[in-house]
């Protein structure tokens, strides 16, 4: 593969890691709440689309039919339930408390599908490719994957910036007692932003089943990936996560480019540099500013 | 008149600090009072108990008839009671516009809406598009008090409105509290000024340490009477 192969193939792996990230950059990015099961409840999405092609013979995208707004509900009785209770207990509860939930889910799929790798059918669309040059061949199915994250980032921007659940979203995650006192009623404002953020990880977690084979303990490996997407597009920037995915599926691709072994470390390696890079600008921003009062 | 606002024996507690002590009033539909005293007598902490965002340890609020006491602060805005708090408390990350359709959430009919409240703040017109944490103080101000209004409130509470602005700028926010005044508005107003809150308000209310220690309509209290009861210097005679 060429290095331009490389980068083009990055651009695409990115387009699957900014949809995982999608409701990260919701739930973390905006509400700031960490939620360490958003990559088990991907797969659990993954697993209802692979229970319902089982018993229905239904094709794999007709099952979102039933899946999202299944997570829909998902999202809100978690945010009611659990995540509601913690975050009264502090920032940081919720991280303990979804890490349960991460391997309550794990060992539920494992019970229930065993500890096998199942895969979903992507379709005529995932054998199908547009060989652009004689080196560089372009599947649909991630073409396909690119535009719908594409599609769920920009629905979800537009929402956030210009209808009134954004400005109430917003508003809450900033100052949820003051928003109260303006009538926002903050506890259906969270569970609606959980549902929302659960719903697209399902359809992350879809995706994934179709793009590769999925097992009962891969929630934790996936949601590292879309932590980085989120932590690298900057918080609360939903086209930062389009990006911040993107540039972390070029790193690994070029990663691999160098040496095999290298995919999962060039990814990482980027995410350190800009983690560091940001502190440092930050740094010298604070030491510009203490010398301006001096 | 009836009373829109009824306050009956409140107790409010910061934790181990009771900082309103069995206080009783009523606010009359159309009526402004103004809640004086000095710092850490409680007025701040009573009118966020009448918002909803502290809750009473002992007591009653009724508005418009119905017992609120027990409501959420999101359903007492619905009911149409407005706080302008203390600090402002702008959503610094959204824009002026944002911040004031946040209040929508409230979803009472009425006179205010966007169009409106500009009319009355006209310096924010300018200033739709940008950021809140951009602001004067005073362009703050006039923001949290637009904001307040855009709930289409019965009520509006007023905390410290003048607070850590220039006396030209709080010469303006007053003026344009005269247009809500004269509009109709019913309005209950914590304010350090005693010059200020005896020339807004049609009757003023002093608190000492969690009590209301004088209340007297504008005209009949002297503001030595009102200094008095701000320092409590008629109780240490007493005791003395």
């Amino acid at each position: 593969m060429t290095w331009f192969a490389a980068v083009v193939h990055g651009i695409l792996l990115g387009g699957f890691y900014a949809l995982l990230a999608s409701g990260l950059a919701l739930l973390f990015g905006v509400m700031r709440i960490i939620n360490l099961a958003h990559g088990s409840l991907a797969l659990v999405g993954a697993y209802m689309s692979f229970l319902l092609v089982e018993h229905t013979g239904m094709s794999t995208y007709l099952t979102l039919l039933p899946v999202l707004p299944g997570a829909l509900i998902v999202g809100y009785l978690l945010q009611r339930t659990m995540l509601e209770r913690s975050l009264r207990a502090g920032q940081l509860v919720p991280l303990l408390t979804t890490f349960g939930l991460l391997i309550v889910i794990a060992n539920l799929l494992q019970k229930f599908f065993s500890p096998d790798v199942h895969s979903l059918d992507e379709g005529a669309i995932g054998t199908a490719a547009w060989q652009a040059t004689s080196s560089l061949a372009i599947p649909w199915f991630d073409v396909l994957t690119l535009g719908i994250a594409v599609a769920v980032l920009g629905g979800l921007h537009l929402v956030l910036r210009h209808t009134q659940l954004g400005r109430e979203l917003r508003a809450t995650a900033s100052d949820a007692d003051t928003a109260e006192l303006l009538g926002v009623n903050s506890r259906a404002v969270y569970a609606r932003a959980a549902a929302i953020a659960v719903a697209t990880a399902a359809l992350a977690g879809v995706f994934y089943g179709m793009r590769t084979g999925f097992d009962p303990n891969q929630g934790g490996a996936e949601l590292l990936y879309a932590f980085e997407a989120v932590v690298i597009g900057g918080l609360g920037s939903l086209w930062g996560t389009l990006g911040g995915g993107i540039v972390l599926g070029v790193s690994q691709e070029i990663g691999a480019q160098i040496n095999p072994e290298y995919f999962a470390l060039g990814g990482h390696v980027v995410f350190l540099a800009v983690l560091v890079g940001r502190s440092m600008a930050q740094a010298s921003r604070i030491r510009y500013a203490l010398r301006r009062l001096a | 008149m009836s009373a829109l606002l009824n306050v009956e024996r409140l107790d409010v507690r910061h934790g181990l600090l009771q900082a309103v002590r069995e206080v009783s009033f009523d606010v009359a539909e159309g009526e402004t009072l103004a809640l004086v005293g000095a710092n850490g007598a409680g007025k701040s902490t009573l009118l966020r108990a009448i918002a909803g965002a502290h809750r009473p340890t002992a007591g009653r609020i009724g508005f418009a008839g119905e017992d609120i006491t027990r409501k959420p602060a999101h359903r007492r805005a619905r009911a149409g009671i407005a706080l302008v708090p203390e600090g402002r408390r702008l959503f610094p990350e959204l824009t002026v516009e944002e911040n004031l359709r946040v209040a929508s959430a409230s979803r009472r009919p009425g006179p205010w809406d966007l169009d409106a409240v500009l009319e009355v703040f006209p310096l924010l017109q300018p200033l739709r598009r940008k950021r809140a944490a951009s602001l004067s103080g005073g362009e703050q101000q006039a923001t949290a008090i637009a904001r307040a209004l855009m709930t289409n409130p019965r009520l509006l509470l007023l905390d410290e409105v003048s607070l850590g602005l220039a006396p030209v700028v709080v010469e303006g926010v007053y003026r344009s509290l005269a247009t809500l005044i004269e509009a109709g508005t019913t309005i209950l107003l914590v304010e350090q000024d005693l010059a200020r809150a005896m020339g807004a308000a049609d009757r003023v209310l002093c608190m000492l340490e969690g009590r209301v220690v004088l209340e007297g309509l504008r005209g009949q209290l002297t503001r030595e009477q009102v200094t008095e009861a701000y320092f409590g210097l008629r109780r240490q005679e007493a005791t003395a």
